[in-house]
């Protein structure tokens, strides 16, 4: 295989960032130019990712297409992924030519400067899924901050620019103390190799303390409850492509984080602190439902909506068996695709209107039929309707939460049932009733343009509702991989006396290292 | 010719000494020129950069010299090397912004070679009297300077302001150094590290008070609170291409004096001084970022800026090893580009009435010039330590220094300060990108372009390269360590 040889993961991290200097080179007047550029890289950089799908060896569970060059003496440029981080790329490079087309005519000042920030966004994004070094990883998931800061910033809406420095700043704040962890794990291991870090093992009481650094981090990123308070804020201000990408993408580097780091490094810790995780799922399940039931943004809606549907991610990733984080994982992919629906949705509604504020719609299935038939797709993916993909994802990790506990389980069923009440109470205020607003008269169904963007997310929704394998099996053996490993140092040696076994907190000898002889 | 090869190491300062003088003479005999004094501040630039060929083709070997007085090793070169690269690029942009206020006159460049001169005569000083000496050869250049703009107030405060509390803190600082001479009986900071390894009970009460009045003195000169309150005002009141230079140079001068006054002379007794680092650090990283939000004018909030940021240089310093020296000096030679980037673009705010110093007044930058509001927006994320920008690997390495040191609460002190200082870098890049435009400046100075596009790609592309900077850091801090 000789296009498998080739620096893939490099060259498809690094096209676009190609692209946006050729666009940094253009006349400010040429917008026609800078989108066309803009659209056609991000178009060969999924192309050149499909070959990395289909390339992918499903059978083995280290990483692939590893590429390593010299970058800070011990911190190397290395680049790899697995089934798990596979997934995300291919998602990201997915939506990225879908997100260009979306602000095709949604952005009218700034072309230029937005295609470049998007296209540095995507290199930065491709980055955090590729790494293989710790300090690499911070270094693309912090990077991420800034084109994000000036999309939001600059292209949002009235309240932007509160959005955005809630936004910046709140997950500065978390990062920062993960920086410091990867430091300690550093000084601990003489390494930032981040396959050699998952095999090392750290004192029990030091996993402790990296678990929580890097918890900050994610639960922010990802977000969690109570932490999510962010979101809502950037999603309503942000243009239509920054939501879809802050949705689809910038949110799944935390619960990417929780299976890169927390759970393969510091298994102790995620095993002492797994009821911890379950109660603040369950409490962002229900409660960001019951608030998405009142919410009179769309917008809104649909984040506080992501915030309980990240709520089963970490449900899932907590409970450590091979169902619960494949669920995870597919309810990360089956958000990406359906939040990035549902967003590009509000943003046809908002090119016509220019609100999101439901209270305006009513009726619009009259004169927007395939609009109302397209986001019907996606509402009721949302809600986890059998048949979409929104449904697999929850029901794997309801199914390996009510293995772990069956309170759990039933609270976070509960969910379910909130996210329907609110998903077709709004679908039925916007689209069905008579259409009496008269400023609605003359709204136009979907152009062409935009059933174009939309065909692509409504097709993978449905087929992966109904043929869920090729997501599934691509991270299968990671998955496994990585339960095996997390039972192997959780129950270290089932020869020592079960009692320790049984309560393990109190062993500050460390558990981790079962193999001297006590 | 022996007696004259002995003397080969001083070399570069002899360069710089002579400069400054053959420079003083054509300034005073050629006539004065209105437009000012172009050929004098373009020959500085010349003695600076010889000076730099001959630091960097040194043999790369340590060499003391004046009975210990003057120290050469790789350290030294390090440190001179950013002093003088730092002084070029700031003599390069002031010409032409202090021709256009009608400043430039050859005093101008001939007291900025000899503060220079100073400086590298602090970073090479290995006993108390040539620190001493160094040290106030570059302040009283540098307290003209100051006041240069004879007509201006503000100018003239700031330069008296300069004076009046610089003085002071020399006058504590050889109280200090007498203290320490009375309690070890020398002043070369090799006998003196002997003298303490010797003191079995470690140090004498006389010895650490002695130290703290030493640190006191130098703490002025890096502007590490609680002695920082010259900074703002003299940064406000002094013509900016003069702020853009203290910003730079003397604080690196300063910190590299500290760092061998504290790693050779008194090792011994690290635990005493290392907690006077860590609340100088504490101090200041946590004023920097507080102080600035309030600041409406740039350049006072570049004076709380360079505040926090010496007081993440202290976090390696305070950690006391030979990583953290090397994080101070690749924290330090980061900081000097930002400075001076973040300094090019402020001299380049100028309305057709003259400079303009309000932040309000970036308004739209974005807008009426999109490479400058980049430049200055990548060097303000910098600052702030964002990757993947240079600034984040200056952080990186202080607090990978402080982890390693268990210095734990500094290193998160360091980091959320970090993160509140982050608000108000922000805060001046969505006045350039996010607000509607003002005004517009007039065209920019070929010079601070040029400043501003070598700055701005140094900060962009770092991330690329780091090695090498990082390496020679290495180098550096180990020959420091050598030293001991």
């Amino acid at each position: 295989m000789d296009i498998a040889s080739a620096p893939l993961l490099s060259i498809i991290m690094f096209l676009p960032l190609v692209g946006a200097i050729i666009i940094a080179f253009l006349n400010p007047e040429a917008k026609g130019n800078a989108r066309w550029i803009a659209f056609w890289t991000t178009l060969v950089t999924f192309i050149v990712s499909l070959i990395i799908w289909f390339n992918f060896d499903r059978t083995a569970g280290g990483f692939q297409f590893v590429e390593q060059r010299n970058w800070l003496d011990v911190m190397k440029f290395k680049l790899g992924v697995d089934g798990i981080s596979v997934l995300f790329v291919v998602l990201t490079t997915l939506l990225m030519p879908l997100c260009i087309v979306s602000a095709w005519v949604a952005i009218e000042v700034r072309v230029k400067e937005f295609m470049i920030a998007f296209l540095v966004l995507e290199t930065l994004m491709l980055g955090v899924f590729c790494a293989l070094d710790i300090v690499l990883f911070y270094v693309f998931f912090e990077g991420g901050l800034i084109p994000m800061f000036l999309i939001i910033g600059i292209w949002g809406g009235p309240n932007r620019v509160y959005a955005t420095f809630k936004f910046f700043l709140y997950t500065l704040l978390g990062s920062v103390l993960m920086l410091l962890a990867l430091m300690a794990m550093y000084w601990h291991t003489g390494t930032t190799d981040i396959p050699t870090l998952m095999t090392a093992k750290f004192p029990a009481d030091m996993q402790w303390w990296l678990w929580l650094a890097f918890f900050a981090s994610f639960a922010v990123k990802l977000p969690m409850w109570p932490v999510h308070t962010w979101l809502p804020d950037a999603h309503v201000e942000a243009p239509t492509a920054g939501s879809v990408i802050l949705a689809a993408i910038l949110l799944k580097m935390g619960g990417y984080g929780f299976l890169r780091f927390s759970l393969p490094m510091f298994p102790i810790a995620s095993h002492q602190l797994a009821g911890f995780m379950y109660a603040l799922s369950v409490i962002a399940i229900i409660y960001t439902s019951l608030v998405a039931l009142a919410q009179t943004d769309l917008k809104k809606l649909i984040a506080y909506s992501s915030v309980a549907h990240m709520g089963f991610v970490t449900l899932g990733t907590f409970t450590f068996s091979t169902q619960g984080v494949e669920g995870a994982i597919f309810q990360m992919v089956s958000h990406g695709i359906v939040s990035a629906g549902l967003f590009l949705g509000v943003g046809v509604l908002y090119d016509r209107m220019h609100t999101h504020e439901i209270a305006v719609f009513g009726g619009l299935v009259n004169r927007m039929p395939i609009f109302a038939a397209v986001f019907m797709v996606f509402t009721l993916a949302n809600v986890g309707l059998p048949g979409t993909s929104g449904f697999i994802g929850e029901f794997l990790t309801l199914l390996a939460s009510f293995k772990v506990s069956t309170w759990v389980a039933f609270l976070a069923t509960t969910g379910v049932i909130w996210s329907v009440a609110y998903a077709l109470y709004v679908y039925r205020r916007v689209i069905f009733g008579e259409l009496v607003k008269p400023a609605l008269k003359g709204i136009a169904d979907m152009t062409p343009r935009e059933i174009g963007i939309m065909v692509p997310l409504v097709v993978l929704t449905l087929l992966l509702g109904f043929y869920p394998a090729p997501v599934l099996d691509v991270a299968a053996v990671s998955v496994r991989k990585l339960v095996t490993a997390y039972e192997a140092s959780v129950q270290p040696a089932p020869a020592v006396a079960k009692p320790a076994a049984a309560a393990p907190p109190a062993t500050p000898g460390g558990p981790a290292t079962p193999a001297p002889s006590p | 010719m022996q007696e004259l090869t002995t003397y080969a190491p001083a070399l570069p300062e002899i360069a710089v000494a002579v400069g400054a003088l053959l420079l003083l003479m054509l300034g005073v005999l050629r006539p004065p020129a209105p437009s000012g004094d172009y050929l004098v501040g373009t020959l500085a630039v010349v003695v600076l950069a010889i000076a730099i060929a001959l630091v960097v083709a040194a043999p790369d070997q340590r060499a003391v010299l004046f009975d210990g007085a003057f120290i050469v090793d790789g350290f030294g070169r390090f440190m001179k090397v950013l002093v003088l690269g730092g002084s070029i690029l700031v003599l390069v942009m002031s010409i032409g912004d202090l021709a256009r206020s009608r400043l430039l006159s050859s005093e101008y460049a001939v007291l900025l070679l000899l503060s220079v001169l100073g400086m590298m005569l602090m970073i090479s000083a290995g006993s108390l009297i040539s620190l001493y000496l160094g040290l106030e050869l570059q302040s009283l250049a540098l307290y003209v300077i100051a006041a240069i703009d004879r007509g201006s107030v503000r100018s003239s405060e700031a330069g008296l302001k300069y004076f009046v509390l610089g003085s002071l803190s020399s006058g504590m600082l050889l109280y200090g150094a007498s203290l320490i001479y009375g309690f070890t009986g020398s002043t070369d900071f090799a006998a003196i590290a002997g003298f303490v390894h010797g003191q079995p009970a470690g140090a004498s009460i006389g010895l650490t008070v002695g130290l703290v009045f030493l640190l006191v003195g130098l703490a002025f000169k890096i502007s590490a609170v609680p002695f920082h309150m010259w900074t703002p005002d003299v940064y406000e009141g002094a013509p900016t291409p003069v702020t853009a230079f203290f910003a730079a140079a003397p604080k690196l001068a300063a910190m590299a004096l500290l760092m061998r006054v504290l790693l050779t002379a008194f090792p011994g007794i690290a635990p005493q001084w290392q907690q006077i680092i860590v609340f100088l650090s504490i101090a200041s990283m946590l004023l920097g970022a507080f102080a600035a939000i309030g600041q409406t004018n740039i350049k006072r909030l570049m004076a709380y800026s360079s505040i926090g940021h010496i007081g993440y240089a202290l976090i390696g310093l305070a950690a006391d090893s030979e990583a953290g020296t090397q994080s101070v000096l690749v924290y330090l030679a980061i900081y000097l580009f930002m400075t001076i980037g973040a300094f090019a673009c402020i001299l380049s705010m100028r309305s057709k009435l003259g400079p303009v110093e309000e932040i309000d007044s970036l308004a739209g930058l974005a807008k009426t010039d999109l490479p400058m509001a980049f430049v200055l927006a990548m060097i303000l994320f910098s600052m702030a330590g964002v990757p993947p920008l240079a600034g984040f690997f200056a952080k990186f390495y202080v607090f990978a220094a402080a982890i390693k040191a268990g210095l734990y609460p500094l290193a998160i002190i360091g980091v959320l300060a970090s993160v509140v200082a982050a608000y108000y870098y922000l805060r001046v890049v969505k006045i350039m990108f996010f607000d509607d435009a003002r005004q517009q400046f007039v065209p920019i100075e070929q010079g601070t372009r040029f400043v501003m596009a070598i700055t701005g790609l140094f900060v962009l592309l770092f991330v690329f390269t780091p090695a090498p900077l990082v390496d020679m850091a290495l180098t550096a801090a180990r020959a420091l360590q050598v030293g001991q």
